[in-house]
């Protein structure tokens, strides 16, 4: 069994007991544990079930590569699936269950998938989900649906907060262990700006755990006194629980740090993304014990050799009573001593290789360890839980040779470092022949702008395993790095680490070598994923040869530990099945983050209200108040209509319009884009960006105007006011003012560089209210001022600068509604007061304001068109009737050589015109003008489209424009729009301006 | 001009650093060429400040001067001064070509200060806030969050926030929320 320890455990506070509950038990941990130690501590060796077999599955690591102890973690807000037990810090009250079984963990009916394993393998859902198409809907997906999958899906809102955080340094280090600690101190002593991020609460990585000297002094006291060293530093920052999660170009990259999940009650942000830009990166990550491949070693109690050193020396937990060391280096015999130590049983190591260990395994022999050369493990014996395992040659087919009782298997294979962070930029890894692992080829780092490399390895993660070397190396790099980053370096002295020598592994990529196929089937490479050898070799039998695409035919690597202890393993199995040498296969591509990061922090803090800016005009408190229905209109909202009493909306918009026709409205237009363009070159430039002349508009005049792309379509439109002989003011759409903006210094920075124009958006600048109607004027006129806005002081069509009561107002004579109208822009910060004005003073025309909707039917009812509705980036201007706007006599304007193509000058094109249903209904949105027939699909012909279709209380009844093909030369012809209910609607092709169709109401 | 109100009208808030809507600014974009005879006297003759460096802020008596881009200045003067700063440097740039906008409404400032200042701030702008790149009379033109903004220091070590109008209490909200209790960083200003 699993238990706690009178000894170790280093990291506990055996002061400070926390309760904890897994699948609604009730167990008591330390502070300092790890759940999956507090677990263990309690017996609890079986955590989880597996992905595709539901086989019972135990821990097999003690960190970020664990594969198989992922939890559901928390409640309600608080909830989040796999979560790996290794890396969750044991707090008071934490709630947690297994994870992919049905209906219990102790009884999953899904394991019948594992006798049913035959059936199957890699591939299988390619070749059985294949047809028919409807089988996949109704009978497959259900059932992979309930038998597949890890975690659950939260169903509560996230009830953390989170945030980002940008910083500069001069050198990262990550990783918080001997040789990132060595790197950190180099870098920071000769002045640089250093940043070392370490992923788990404690300094020094395993060095406390493999033990050893440094200088004469103990590893652990060697760390403390670096990490006091570190702290004085003003230039070094210390930060535990931040994880290194990707390594971007330019010297990006981020550090995911975990506020609060060790104590979720703490106030403050859960997690917060560092987003940094460092000069020189140095990863110092260390390396990953690999499993062996043998038949059952998925067996709850098989663990790597160092997880099990791990939780005895950092928890005080035993992993199991009687241990079988299963290894092909001398590492593992470390963890066979701290087992005996501890007064733990280990009734054999079985060294794979031929030969034996060295001084390591001497030593063990001495102490009366029973040592079995050239062995292996043939098969595990037990289910749930390790009962013993069957020994074999490992030269042979797995003919047993013995069976030994035990509770659990300490394996090692070997070890990899850790170049993910390396290589998410683009360093290139080495095989190395002697130590059997891929690691970074220092040659071949990756580079940054000025080709010169940014990421540098130190310690195990470059490849040396030894304690002494890994101090040099880590100082090295620490060095070269603050060099890189520009700072002088006198080469220090490393301090000197305890050597033991140690003889070379031997590579092990499966159990027995000859391992036949039914201990293939059992011998597993991906936990979670359930990837076992017999599957990588089916690939490569079917003719998978890239280890890309064998990783998604067989799905090794491809589960949340994107293959973390599997990797190296797949590979090399991969290899030997085609028979070709290991680098020759490479590995697959290692992409951030190095563990899944929280979506809260990527997301930072915007959530709830500042999930997104919302734009406020400076009346919009005062729409909010005054039963304003908001619409979205870019990231504005503008009111769509103004309710009153339990009225619909259609009632209000109805109410609006008439009001605005019989007697005077007000709209707040502040939204509306205005920039000021100007200098000697004003007029050419605008005469090239609008297709009408603008350079021929007289100071004190408007001009309506038209904006098309290099391709001839219509992107804006709006009013241009000359202000003087060198300035122009141009309005634009809501949705146009920053895009016409940075259209407009576009052309101007890199085509017309030379021409002297200069713009500014001052959209919001200005308060812009239109006061329309019949009784505009009077209104107006009630708040004095010295402006004259008399038909003659102020012309339909001009504008005018001075003071309407105490403001300083700019009125234009410009009409959207076909009424008497003025839009009268004023100071943003007294466009409250100026409209609070205009209600009183329009009290006794019952004034009020109208929405977007009101404006939107008051233009169709004149046959003004919207960018946006008539509009959808493939329409030109003549298509909308408007030649009138498009200049003949320049010689060039933006758009202008497009619509000449053929196409575009076509006869044959839709085109606008109106539209008046013969029963006076409204056009349902979005339909088309069917025609005869269908086409090659079967489908309805179609012959044009509506593109505005209201009701116009004005006219009681529905109107529309729309395109259609022929466009005003099918005048009073009748054609039919479909209908959602599939049948059609008869309507009149009509003129398109439906109302005071000779603009007299407008020009009062 | 009693009638002209701020766009948030002075809210404040007091997290681990205060945030407060500063009183109307006069604000005038200028744009032309900084390195002219006519720009130099023409931002002196309205503030009594020099061009500033890239970058840069320049206090002068009556007004300060931001670098914003390689042809372009922002101009801050008192509220009330504003038209008349504009007419002075339209007249002083009157023979050259250049651009003189008014855009004072159209903006909003906050100013935050306390020890951890750097720290909200550099949870919201991509920005180096260190004490040795960002000081007194530096001036970033980058975003806050999801908006565009400027940030500049003050010799008072207080930094000032402009952002555009509309989108005032989103900046107003975005800096309380990282200015709230319980997310010190302790990076910038360590305890």
């Amino acid at each position: 069994m699993s238990t706690r320890l009178t000894t170790g455990g280093r990291l506990l506070n055996k002061s400070k007991q926390v309760t904890f509950s897994f699948n609604g038990k009730q167990f008591t941990g330390f502070e300092g544990d790890t759940l999956a130690s507090a677990l263990l501590a309690n017996d609890q060796m079986l955590m989880g079930r597996s992905f595709k077999y539901h086989r019972p599955r135990g821990v097999v690591a003690s960190g970020a590569e664990e594969p198989n102890a992922l939890v559901n973690l928390g409640k309600g807000g608080k909830f989040e699936p796999n979560q790996r037990a290794t890396t969750t810090e044991l707090y008071d009250g934490l709630t947690c269950t297994s994870q992919n079984h049905w209906p219990s963990l102790e009884f999953d009916v899904g394991v019948v998938n594992n006798y049913a394993a035959r059936a199957l393998p890699a591939g299988f859902y390619y070749k059985t989900f294949m047809a028919p198409a409807a089988a996949w809907k109704h009978v497959f997906e259900p059932i992979v649906r309930h038998s597949a999958g890890l975690g659950k899906a939260p169903k509560d809102r996230d009830a953390d907060r989170y945030e980002h955080f940008y910083a500069f340094f001069d050198v990262v280090v990550v990783g918080g262990g001997v040789a990132g600690l060595m790197a950190a101190k180099a870098a920071g002593k000769v002045g640089a700006k250093v940043l070392l991020m370490e992923q788990t609460a404690h300094w020094g990585g395993r060095a406390p755990v493999d033990g050893g000297k440094v200088d004469g002094v103990k590893v652990d006291d060697f760390i403390d006194a670096t990490v006091a060293e570190l702290e004085v530093m003003d230039n070094v920052t210390l930060r535990n629980r931040m994880m290194g999660a990707g390594v971007y170009d330019h010297g990006y990259i981020l550090g995911y740090e975990r506020l609060t999940d060790h104590a979720p009650l703490m106030d403050g942000p859960r997690h917060r993304l560092w987003r940094i830009r460092a000069k020189q990166i140095v990863t110092a990550t260390g390396a990953i014990e690999r499993p062996l491949s043998f038949a059952g070693n998925d067996i709850p109690g098989v663990m790597l050799a160092s997880a099990m050193r791990d939780y005895i020396v950092n928890h005080g937990v035993s992993s199991g009573d009687r241990v079988v060391v299963v290894a092909n280096n001398d590492d593992a015999y470390r963890t066979a001593f701290t087992l005996k130590i501890h007064g733990l049983d280990v009734p054999v190591i079985l060294d794979a290789r031929p030969n034996g260990g060295g001084p390591l395994a001497d030593a063990a022999r001495e102490q009366g360890f029973r040592v079995e050369n050239g062995k292996g493990i043939a098969k595990v014996k037990g289910g749930k839980r390790v009962t013993g395992v069957a020994i074999c040659s490992q030269a042979g087919e797995g003919a047993v040779l013995e069976e030994i009782a035990c509770d659990a298997v300490a394996m090692s294979g070997g070890w990899s470092p850790v170049v993910h962070l390396w290589s998410h930029c683009g360093g290139k890894l080495i095989w190395d022949e002697v130590q059997a692992h891929f690691r970074p080829d220092p040659d071949r780092a990756p580079t940054s702008h000025d080709g010169n490399p940014f990421v540098s390895t130190a310690g195990t993660a470059s490849g040396p395993l030894k304690l002494d070397d890994v101090l040099v190396d880590g100082l090295k790099a620490g060095e070269a790095a603050a060099e890189a980053a520009g700072f002088i370096v006198t080469a220090a002295e490393a301090p000197k680490g305890e050597v033991h020598d140690e003889a070379p592994l031997q590579a092990c990529w499966l159990m027995p070598q000859g391992a036949g196929p039914k201990l293939r089937m059992k011998a597993w490479l991906d936990y979670q994923n359930d990837v076992k050898v017999s599957d990588v070799k089916l690939a490569a039998q079917e003719g998978y040869e890239s280890v890309e695409h064998t990783k998604r035919y067989t799905t090794l690597g491809m589960a949340t530990d994107q293959g973390k202890l599997s990797n190296i393993n797949g590979l090399a199995v991969l290899s030997d099945a085609l028979n070709q040498p290991i680098p020759a296969t490479g590995t697959t591509t290692f992409r951030p983050p190095y563990t899944p990061i929280s979506m809260g922090a990527i997301a930072g803090e915007a959530r709830d209200e500042v999930f997104q800016p919302l734009r406020r005009t400076p009346i919009h408190d005062w729409h909010e108040a005054s039963g304003a229905f908001f619409e979205p209109v870019g990231h504005w909202r503008r009111p769509y209509c103004f309710l009153r009493g339990s009225e619909s909306h259609a009632d209000a918009v109805s109410r609006e319009i008439r009001q605005t026709r019989d007697s005077v409205g007000l709209l707040d237009a502040s939204t509306l884009g205005k920039i000021i363009v100007k200098g000697p070159d004003a007029g050419k430039f605008l005469d090239m960006m609008y297709t009408n002349m603008m350079s021929s508009l007289k100071p004190g005049k408007c001009r309506y105007g038209l904006m098309c792309n290099e391709n001839g379509f219509l992107i804006d439109d709006g009013v241009v006011a000359r202000i003087d002989e060198d300035t122009f003011l141009c309005h634009t759409t809501t949705g146009g003012a920053e895009r016409i903006h940075g259209w407009m210094e576009d052309w101007l920075q890199c085509e017309w560089w030379d021409w002297q124009v200069y713009t500014a958006n001052v959209t919001e600048q200005y308060a812009q209210i239109a006061v329309v109607g019949p009784n505009a004027r009077k209104v107006i006129e009630k708040l004095g001022g010295e402006m004259d806005v008399s038909k003659e002081g102020l012309a339909f069509m001009e504008w005018k600068d001075g003071k309407i009561g105490g403001f300083d107002a700019r009125a234009y004579r410009i009409s959207f509604s076909g009424e008497l109208s003025y839009e009268i822009a004023v100071p943003a910060s007294q466009g409250r007061a100026f409209w609070d004005a205009l209600l009183e003073a329009g009290a006794e025309f019952n004034i009020m304001p109208y929405g977007t909707e009101a404006l939107h039917v008051m233009r169709a009812e004149k046959g003004f068109i919207m960018i946006g509705d008539e509009t959808d980036g493939t329409v030109i201007p003549q298509d909308l009737n408007m030649q009138w706007a498009i200049s003949k006599k320049k010689e060039d304007f933006l758009g202008k050589r497009a619509q000449m193509r053929d196409h575009m000058a076509s006869d044959d094109r839709w085109k606008l015109a109106g539209f008046e249903t013969e029963d006076g209904s409204v056009i349902p949105d979005g339909a088309y003008i069917v025609n005869h027939g269908t086409n090659a699909n079967g489908q309805r012909n179609v012959q044009g489209r509506v593109t505005s279709t209201y009701y116009s209380p004005t006219l009681d009844r529905g109107i529309a424009m729309g395109l259609i093909h022929g466009g005003m030369k099918r005048l009073g012809d009748v054609v039919e729009f479909n209908k959602v209910d599939g049948s059609t609607v008869k309507a009149k092709v009509v003129d398109p301006v439906f109302y005071d169709k000779d603009g007299e109401k407008q020009n009062v | 001009m009693s009638k002209a109100v701020s766009a948030l009208d002075g809210v404040t808030f007091d997290g681990f650093a205060k945030v407060e809507e500063t009183r109307l600014r006069g604000m005038i974009t200028v744009r032309g060429d900084l390195a002219s005879k006519e720009m130099a006297a023409a931002v002196t003759a309205a503030t009594g400040a020099a061009v500033p460096e890239v970058r840069k802020v320049t206090f002068g008596n009556t007004g300060a001067v931001a670098w914003m881009s390689p042809d372009e200045l922002l101009v801050v003067v008192d509220y009330e001064a504003a038209n008349t700063t504009v007419a002075t440097l339209t007249d002083a740039l009157k023979d050259s070509h250049a651009l003189v906008a008014n855009v004072s409404d159209a903006r909003a400032v906050f100013r935050l200060s306390g020890d951890s200042s750097r720290d909200v701030l550099a949870k919201l702008a991509p920005v180096d806030f260190a004490k040795d790149a960002f000081g007194a009379a530096d001036i970033r033109r980058s975003r806050i969050a999801q908006v565009p903004a400027a940030v500049w220091g003050n010799e008072d070590g207080s930094f000032e926030v402009i952002c555009f109008r509309s989108v005032a209490q989103y900046v107003f909200d975005v800096l309380k929320v990282s200015a709230q209790p319980g997310g010190e960083v302790g990076f910038h200003c360590r305890a």
